[in-house]
């Protein structure tokens, strides 16, 4: 060995892809422009780029991880293949038939997304499975091998089946497949007793259909980038990023690019972890606020929560159920419309509101002068004086304020009698507090508590709201890490190898046989086994198991950490033990008498990685002079006063800087309010208390 | 004293307390054990002042308790005053009159306490699995039928849960577990809200909301002023034949705009049923309210401030007000056509913004095999009891068709058809939109949705009949033609008609075809290239877009 390893993250975003070069722990990164028609161009420019800064050759990449939204838009902005939907006779619509729900209560005028297969392309198979597996009616294959015939006709490119109860007997969806296969290629068929074993027909088969629907397009993208790689002359593999926080190979990618949706944000996740460990900070926090969005997700004992649904594409306001719903493994993160771009109005009571909408890229917030007249959190925090209008987003974009302030007295200010400070308080308080009631909904959910968690911020308009949502939220620590407005890349360079099944079988606990569920789970990790193997070979693997649970009678199921103890003779009761624990962490009782069933497993696989040690405490010392005096609006003591600027370049470990202050850097500015104190660590990390009052 | 709020301040408070009540609400849901309670949001949770006002509720699937349980506390505090009750006090109520309509809602309300005041209280609803009587069958003809009534009354006293209410309840429901659960469910989740309230005043150093309160409501109430003033004033009238179930029954309801209040008077509409089809006033007043603030003011937030602006009476004894102790397990078939009435008169008074009717009633299933309804005990191979959601098609838009399968004015999400068969040995054969019952319009409506369903096993399965528009259609608007009417049937051919519980025999198939949505404007002033879309995804017949559309399959332009 001896020579250090050399890997590179590349992430695509809307509008930057961000690259991160480690060679050997020496970290680089760049930024290039997203080439949206043929994204890989960008990557490969940019790795280019990337590796004569590093001085590297091609040749010494040992290993490239690539996460894109390249699925995530193509199901939103419905740029992907023309796909059939095969399902069983009499269910054709329940593609389209969904919930029977309206998202929006009061809305008469409320619309559903259109179905991302249309009736025409949505064929029934005369088949039935029922719920014990047993086969009610055979496949009808003549039938199967006429809509092959038909398929190609209609010149469709992709194929989704989803048959009645397939995750409890595939046979049939298997079958079809094979059928189907004769006229078109194998690899643009996705089965959902594959993509999604799991109970819930309408879900099943919106991922089903998902997946299909943008598997011709990473295909030729990946295959592309592959090539791309090699002629650069690259060798090592190429890696790709999951929703789950996980990183798998291309074949596995190739298969179920519906596990590659939300990648991005799951790196941010793995990048707060990383500086969850070096703190030791056991209950964390990750606050990712960008222009459009911001992202919140819980971290405890060094582990993201997981969840198994998402939702692609939801409906202009963020509403639950308005868009494409997805069962797969992602990193569960409370998703609201509130970024530096979301757009602040008063509504007809007087009220203040922010977001969701947001003004974008163009024309952006009023202040960066591109025709925005409606006021933005930027042109908020730029008349608070949190920004300085010379030096945003690395000096790219000069910042107006004029515009800013015209902007918050049309439409705030001068709507309900407040004066252009208070009016950009109030927008800028009123946009953490709508994260703040995000937060603890989440937490709620989740049957976890927000205080005594260290909050961790990135993304390029977390750090100026940080510490004041740690406030709310009666968080007394919060943290910035080195790099926040390219966190998502960093992220991807800690990602384990990965993957997770999941089965449905219904199995009341009266009747639970614990070596009927060691199988399960052992069938489950062969098949999990056999894709992480394919890119770590002889690492260590963590095996996490989970049981979703929940009384007899009830609709919504609590995921329940199954032990060892729970596989053995008499097991049982662990399992039964270990249901309650949960239930009573979410909702502080439990129900005795009443029987208990658990109806969905899942196993996940990843390669043990080491987390960062432990940083040792470095000794206090004064800051610097600051490079600069600014008026701003001290949300601490709520009044306007005179406070130092300084750079974050210039700061050494242990500086300690009192509040109310502002630390700048080239893609971000980080509040300390009064009542605050920030302290460098030994990593650079600005480390903000609360200072006890 | 608390300090006088900030304008900042006071907007983050109003957030905050909806917060709170939304936080309250998703306890419920998420613990329910009833399936109307957990898939369709069956349920409310509220804060109030110290008068019994409703200052925030949260939005959850069914407007049906949204001014019924606001009124439900002003009822306690009459009968407990605030002033007599301690901490750890809770009060629990069925009444279908001072409740939410029925006596399978129990509605409980818990005071809060800060520093040993009482700031406020808590209230919350849900629907239970159970509560004895005839249980989900329409056909009772007393209250008495219904099941077991508990009077306003305490649930637990300074902590100490009332035993003997809980044994009564044990001993006259049929699924006393969960029942008693949720019981217990709706304590918790009031203690929720109170923890976060009392958080909350901490916070912001209150030591009262009685400032934050009167703000909230006099805000809400100017603006809901602000909104009525807007629009023309008058008196218009409007009437709708349904089904019923014994005879038809017309729903006659005046709207009157006035100044700052909008008024809706029934004067005119049927007599009670000797059934269970009646609607308390309460449930009447919440569905007649929901429709006037969609259609007016729907970004308001609810409080006692909105609820104040919408005046529903009604005669003594007619449907919609029906008194003890007439029979109203199925009060929902008369309150989900309310607001249709709302929108017959709005649309007089404001032409060209209101939506056609739909099917508004739901069209859920309860499928049923037990000892005594579908055979002897011997007979009934599996017993079970359940019911999914499902409905019909929603009126059309005045620029969007109708939803198809979507259920308005109610907020009910299905239950998975692999979900219903992996619990009970019901199968579900077919469900699927039913190509022509959208009703045609320049705007369609929404289709009807056909679902044919059996008991695996071999034994009778029972299926409760309380639908709607089989008999009266949802009626087009503007020129707009009606939905199709909904059909009941065995695959074997029987037809069954009439509301109450059909039974269908072993081997046999219930088929159940739900209606469609109203049309709205001239079907000849159709886009031809959307029928022939329509065509082409098998929602129009192609015979149907000729005959009605004046449009040729293909699309081609009307023939003269």
């Amino acid at each position: 060995m001896g020579k250090a390893a050399v890997r590179l993250a590349v992430d695509i975003g809307g509008t930057f892809t961000d690259l991160v070069l480690d060679v050997g722990g020496r970290f680089i990164s760049t930024k290039v422009l997203t080439t949206q028609e043929a994204p890989e161009r960008g990557v490969l420019d940019g790795t280019r780029r990337i590796l004569a800064q590093a001085g590297v050759a091609a040749s010494d990449l040992d290993l490239v991880i690539h996460g894109t939204t390249l699925a995530t838009n193509a199901l939103i902005e419905r740029k992907g293949a023309r796909t059939a939907l095969l399902t069983t006779a009499g269910f054709r619509d329940s593609l389209e038939i969904a919930y029977e729900h309206r998202f929006e209560q009061y809305d008469i005028y409320m619309e559903r997304p259109e179905p991302l297969v249309p009736r025409p392309l949505r064929y029934e198979v005369p088949e039935r499975i029922a719920a014990d597996g047993d086969v009610m009616l055979p496949l009808d294959e003549r039938a199967v091998e006429r809509l092959a015939e038909r398929l190609m006709a209609d010149g469709v490119e992709a194929v989704a089946i989803c048959f009645l109860h397939a995750y409890r007997n595939a046979a049939h969806e298997e079958r079809a497949s094979a059928i189907i296969a004769r006229r078109i290629p194998a690899r643009v068929i996705a089965i959902s007793s594959e993509v999604c074993p799991e109970i819930r027909e309408y879900e099943r088969a919106s991922t089903t259909a998902a997946n299909a629907y943008v598997l011709p397009v990473m295909e030729g993208y990946l295959e592309r980038l592959d090539h791309g790689l090699k002629a650069l002359g690259c060798s090592g593999p190429l890696l790709l990023i999951m929703s789950s926080g996980g990183i798998t190979t291309v074949d596995t990618a190739r298969r179920f690019p519906i596990r590659l949706v939300e990648s991005g944000p799951a790196g941010g996740a793995i990048m707060a972890l990383a500086v969850a460990a070096q703190n030791g900070i056991d209950k964390a926090l990750a606050f990712d606020m960008g222009g459009t969005t911001a992202k919140i997700t819980l971290i405890d004992g060094l582990r993201p929560q997981q969840s198994r649904h998402f939702e692609i594409g939801r409906a202009a306001r963020f509403v639950k159920g308005s868009g494409i719903p997805v069962r797969i493994p992602v990193i569960d993160m409370v998703e609201i419309g509130a970024g530096g771009g979301s757009i602040a109005r008063t509504d007809p009571l007087g009220r203040i509101t922010v977001g969701p909408d947001s003004a974008g890229a163009m024309p952006g917030p009023a202040s960066y002068g591109r025709g925005g007249t409606m006021p933005t959190v930027t042109d908020a925090n730029l008349l608070l004086g949190w920004l300085d209008p010379a030096n945003f987003a690395g000096g790219h974009i000069d910042l107006a304020p004029a515009v800013a302030a015209a902007a918050v007295d049309a439409v705030v200010g001068s709507r309900i009698g407040l004066d252009r400070t208070q009016a950009a308080h109030g927008i800028t308080e009123l946009v953490t507090e709508t994260m703040a009631s995000a937060a603890r909904v989440h937490a709620v959910e989740n049957g976890k508590d927000m205080a005594e968690r260290t909050m961790i911020a990135f993304g390029g308009a977390a750090p100026l709201h940080a510490a004041r949502l740690a406030q709310k939220l009666g968080i007394a620590r919060v943290i910035i890490p080195v790099g926040a407005g390219v966190g998502s890349a960093y992220g991807f360079l800690r990602a384990p190898m990965a993957y997770e099944v999941v089965r449905t079988r219904l199995v009341p606990l009266k009747a639970y046989d614990p070596e009927y569920v060691a199988s399960l789970f052992a069938a489950m990790r062969a098949e999990a086994e056999a894709v992480v193997r394919l890119g770590a070979a002889d690492t260590a693997l963590e095996e996490t198991r989970t049981a979703y649970m929940r009384y007899r009678g009830q609709g919504h199921e609590v995921a329940v950490p199954v032990p060892d103890a729970a596989l053995r003779p008499g097991g049982v009761d662990h399992l039964h033990h270990a249901f309650e624990q949960v239930y009573h962490a979410l909702y502080g009782r439990t129900i005795p008498l009443l029987d208990v069933e658990a109806l969905t497993w899942t196993l996940s696989l990843a390669e043990s990685r080491e987390l960062p040690a432990r940083e040792p405490p470095v000794a206090a010392r004064s800051a610097p002079e600051p490079v600069a005096r600014r008026a701003l609006f001290d949300p601490g003591r709520g009044a306007t006063v005179e406070a130092g600027v300084y750079g974050r370049d210039s700061l050494p470990p242990g500086a300690v800087v009192e509040g109310p202050a502002i630390i700048i850097e080239a893609e971000t500015s980080t509040l300390i309010p009064g009542g605050f104190v920030a302290t460098l660590n030994g990593a650079g990390q600005i480390v903000i208390d609360r200072r006890p009052r | 004293m608390s300090h006088r709020l900030g304008e900042i301040e006071v907007q983050i408070l109003w957030n905050r307390l909806i917060a709170v009540v939304e936080e309250q609400a998703q306890t419920l849901i998420r613990t329910a054990f009833s399936t109307a309670a957990r898939e369709a949001g069956d349920i409310s949770a509220g804060v109030f002042d110290r008068r019994g006002r409703m200052i925030a509720q949260a939005v959850t699937g069914t407007p049906g308790h949204v001014n019924s349980m606001a009124r439900s506390v002003g009822h306690f505090l009459d009968a407990y005053p605030l002033d007599t009750l301690v901490a750890g006090d809770v009060l629990i109520t069925n009444d279908p009159w001072k409740g939410t309509g029925h006596l399978f809602d129990l509605t409980v309300v818990t005071p809060t306490f800060k520093n040993g005041h009482a700031v406020g209280l808590f209230a919350c609803t849900t629907h239970v699995v159970d509560i004895g009587g005839i249980g989900q069958s329409p056909s009772g003809r007393q209250i008495y039928h219904e099941g077991l009534q508990i009077p306003m009354m305490p649930l637990a006293r300074a902590g100490q849960m009332n035993e003997d209410l809980l044994r009564i309840v044990r001993a006259n429901v049929r699924e006393p577990v969960q029942v008693v659960g949720d019981i217990y469910g709706l304590a918790a989740c009031n203690d929720i809200g109170a923890a976060r309230l009392v958080e909350m005043m901490a916070e912001f150093g209150l030591d009262d909301l009685e400032e934050l309160s009167e703000t909230i409501i006099s805000r809400s109430r100017q603006a809901m002023a602000d909104a009525i003033g807007k629009l023309p004033r008058g008196t218009w009238t409007s009437s709708m034949t349904i089904d019923g179930l014994e005879a038809p029954v017309t729903l006659v309801g005046s709207l009157t705009i006035d100044a700052d209040v909008v008024r809706v008077d029934y004067t005119g509409t049927s007599g009670i049923s000797s059934f269970a089809i009646n609607c308390p006033l309460c449930y009447t007043e919440a569905y007649t309210a929901f429709g006037v603030k969609c259609a007016i003011a729907p970004w308001i937030p609810n409080n006692a401030g909105t609820l104040d602006a919408v005046i529903v009476t009604a005669p003594d004894s007619c449907i919609v007000n029906a008194q003890h102790p007439a029979a109203v397990y199925a009060r929902s078939i008369i309150g989900h056509m309310l607001p249709d009435i709302v929108f017959g008169c709005l649309d007089q008074a404001m032409p060209g913004t209101m939506p056609a009717e739909g099917t508004s009633s739901l069209w859920n299933l309860s499928l049923v095999a037990a000892h005594g309804l579908t055979g002897r005990a011997d007979e009934v191979r599996t017993a079970f009891n359940v019911t999914t959601f499902h409905s019909g098609g929603a009126g059309a838009r005045p620029q969007l068709d109708g939803l198809s399968a979507t259920p308005f004015p109610s907020g009910v999400r299905n239950v998975p058809v692999e979900v219903t068969e992996s619990i009970t040995p019901v199968v579900v054969w077919r469900k699927e939109l039913r190509t022509d019952s959208g009703g045609a319009g320049r705007q369609r409506g929404g289709l009807g949705q056909v679902m044919e369903v059996s008991n695996r096993d071999p034994s009778p399965m029972g299926i409760y009949h309380r639908f709607e528009r089989v008999r009266f259609p949802a009626r087009g608007r503007a020129g707009g033609r009606e939905g199709a009417v909904g059909r009941l049937r065995l695959s074997s051919g029987t037809e069954f008609p009439d509301k109450g519980l059909h039974i269908v025999p072993a081997g046999d198939r219930v088929i159940i075809e739900m209606p469609g949505g109203g049309g709205y404007g001239d079907p000849r002033t159709r886009d031809p290239r959307r029928v022939a879309r329509d065509v082409a995804y098998g929602l129009v017949s192609a015979e149907e877009a000729e005959r009605t559309y004046g449009v040729a399959a293909d699309g081609a332009p009307p023939k003269s």
